[in-house]
C-alpha cells in the first residue's frame, strides 16, 4: 500500500469514527434504556393487556411520526406528553369532585445529554415501520384557517374531549397536541387519526369514519400548534 | 277423592336439601355472571372510564373540560328511562345519532358487535336499574 493510500484510509477512518461511535452508543442506548419501556420492533403482542401493561408509546415507527429537531429538544429536555400517562387508567383516582390524575404514579422521562440526543434522536428517525403505515403525501398542506380548525377540533368533532390544542383547554386522556405541529409528521397525523388501531391496538381513541376533508382540516390545524397558539 | 298426606317432617327434609344444594347449584351461575362483568368492566375501563369515570358516575379525568357532561351510568333516574336499544346505538354510532353530544364518538369501529352488547348490558348492571327495552 503506498503512503498516499494508507493516509486516505487513515483519513477516512478518522472522520468515520465518531459517527461510527455514536451510532454504537445510540444502540446501545437504545437497547439498554429505551427498550424497557416501548417497542421498538412491532410487537407480536397485539393483545389489550399489553395496551394496559406497556410503560410507553411504542416507538418502532418514530422515523414516520416524530419531527428530528423537537426529538432532540425533547430528549434533552423531557416534559410529559400524556397528562394522565401511559396507560391513563392506572394514573387515575376517584375523588368527590371528580376523577384526577393521581401524579404520585407518574414516573419521568430519562433526560439525555446532547450528543446521546442527537445519536439516539438520528436512531429512531431510522425506525420506519411497515411501509404501508404512514403513506407519504397523505396530507395535502391545505391552509387552514385557525379559527375554522380550532372549531371543527374543540366543537364539531369532539377532538378535545381527550386532547388539549392549548395549554390547560382539553381533555388529559390522550396527548397534548398543542406542540404538534412541533413534534409530530402530518402525514403520521393524517393516518393516526384515521384508523388510530392501526398503530396502537384497542387505543381508547375512537375510529371517527372522517371524510378526506376532515383528515386534512384537523391535520392541518395541529400542523399549526406550536406550544399552544396556531403559527 | 285421592288426598295426599304430606307429612311435615319430610317437607322440612326436602327445604334444607334444597337450601344445601343451592350453593353448588347458583355458584357456578354466579361465576360466570362476575367474570362476564369483570371482562366487560376492562372494556369500560379502557374506552369509557376516560369521561365516564372510576365510579361510573360521569365524572371522568376528561369531564371538567367538556361544555356537555358525560353520562352519569350510576344513577338509575337518568339511566332507567333510556331504551336498550338508544344506548347500544350511542355506543355504536356515538352522541349525535341518539341527538346527544358530539363529545360522545362511535365505538363501532373499534369494538365488535358483542362488545357493545354486553357494555349495553354492564351499564344496566352499573344502574341496577334493569332493561328499558319496552319504554
Amino acid at each position: 500500500m503506498s503512503r498516499i493510500s494508507f493516509f486516505l484510509c487513515a483519513l477516512a477512518t478518522a472522520l468515520c469514527a465518531p459517527s461510527l461511535g455514536l451510532a454504537a452508543d445510540a444502540n446501545a442506548i437504545l437497547s439498554r434504556q429505551c427498550a424497557q419501556c416501548h417497542a421498538l420492533s412491532k410487537p407480536a403482542d397485539a393483545s389489550i393487556d399489553r395496551l394496559w401493561t406497556r410503560k410507553g408509546p411504542d416507538l418502532y415507527y418514530a422515523g414516520s411520526k416524530f419531527n428530528q429537531p423537537w426529538l432532540v429538544e425533547w430528549l434533552q429536555n423531557p416534559r410529559r406528553i400524556r397528562p394522565a400517562g401511559e396507560f391513563y387508567f392506572t394514573h387515575i383516582k376517584a375523588t368527590p369532585d371528580g376523577d384526577v390524575i393521581d401524579a404520585s404514579t407518574l414516573t419521568s422521562h430519562p433526560r439525555l445529554s446532547k450528543g446521546d440526543a442527537d445519536a439516539v434522536a438520528a436512531a429512531l428517525m431510522a425506525l420506519k415501520g411497515p411501509d404501508d403505515l404512514v403513506r407519504k403525501g397523505a396530507y395535502k398542506k391545505q391552509p387552514v384557517p385557525a379559527m375554522i380548525g380550532a372549531m371543527f377540533f374543540e366543537k364539531l368533532r369532539g377532538c378535545a374531549a381527550c386532547h388539549m390544542d392549548k395549554p390547560g383547554q382539553g381533555g388529559q386522556s390522550g396527548p397534548e397536541l398543542y406542540d404538534a405541529g412541533l413534534r409530530l409528521q402530518p402525514d403520521f397525523v393524517y393516518a393516526y387519526i384515521k384508523q388510530p388501531q392501526r398503530f396502537d391496538p384497542h387505543v381508547w381513541m375512537p375510529q371517527l369514519d372522517l371524510s378526506d376533508t376532515d383528515l386534512q382540516r384537523l391535520t392541518g390545524y395541529l400542523m399549526t400548534l406550536q406550544d399552544g397558539s396556531p403559527k | 277423592m285421592l288426598t295426599v298426606r304430606v307429612q311435615p317432617v319430610r317437607v322440612f327434609a326436602l327445604a334444607v336439601a334444597v337450601l344445601l344444594a343451592c350453593p353448588r347449584i347458583c355458584a357456578p351461575a354466579r361465576a360466570d355472571d362476575d367474570a362476564r362483568w369483570a371482562a366487560t368492566a376492562k372494556t369500560y375501563n379502557t374506552y369509557c372510564a376516560q369521561c365516564h369515570g372510576l365510579n361510573r358516575n360521569g365524572k371522568g379525568i376528561n369531564a371538567k373540560s367538556m361544555a356537555v357532561q358525560p353520562r352519569d351510568h350510576s344513577d338509575p333516574k337518568g339511566m332507567g328511562p333510556i331504551p336498550d336499544a338508544e344506548i347500544v346505538k350511542a355506543i355504536t354510532d356515538g352522541g349525535l345519532s341518539v341527538n346527544k353530544s358530539v363529545l360522545m364518538p362511535a365505538w363501532g369501529k373499534v369494538l365488535s358487535p358483542q362488545q357493545i352488547q354486553d357494555l349495553a348490558a354492564y351499564i344496566r348492571h352499573v344502574c341496577n336499574c334493569g332493561s328499558a327495552a319496552n319504554h
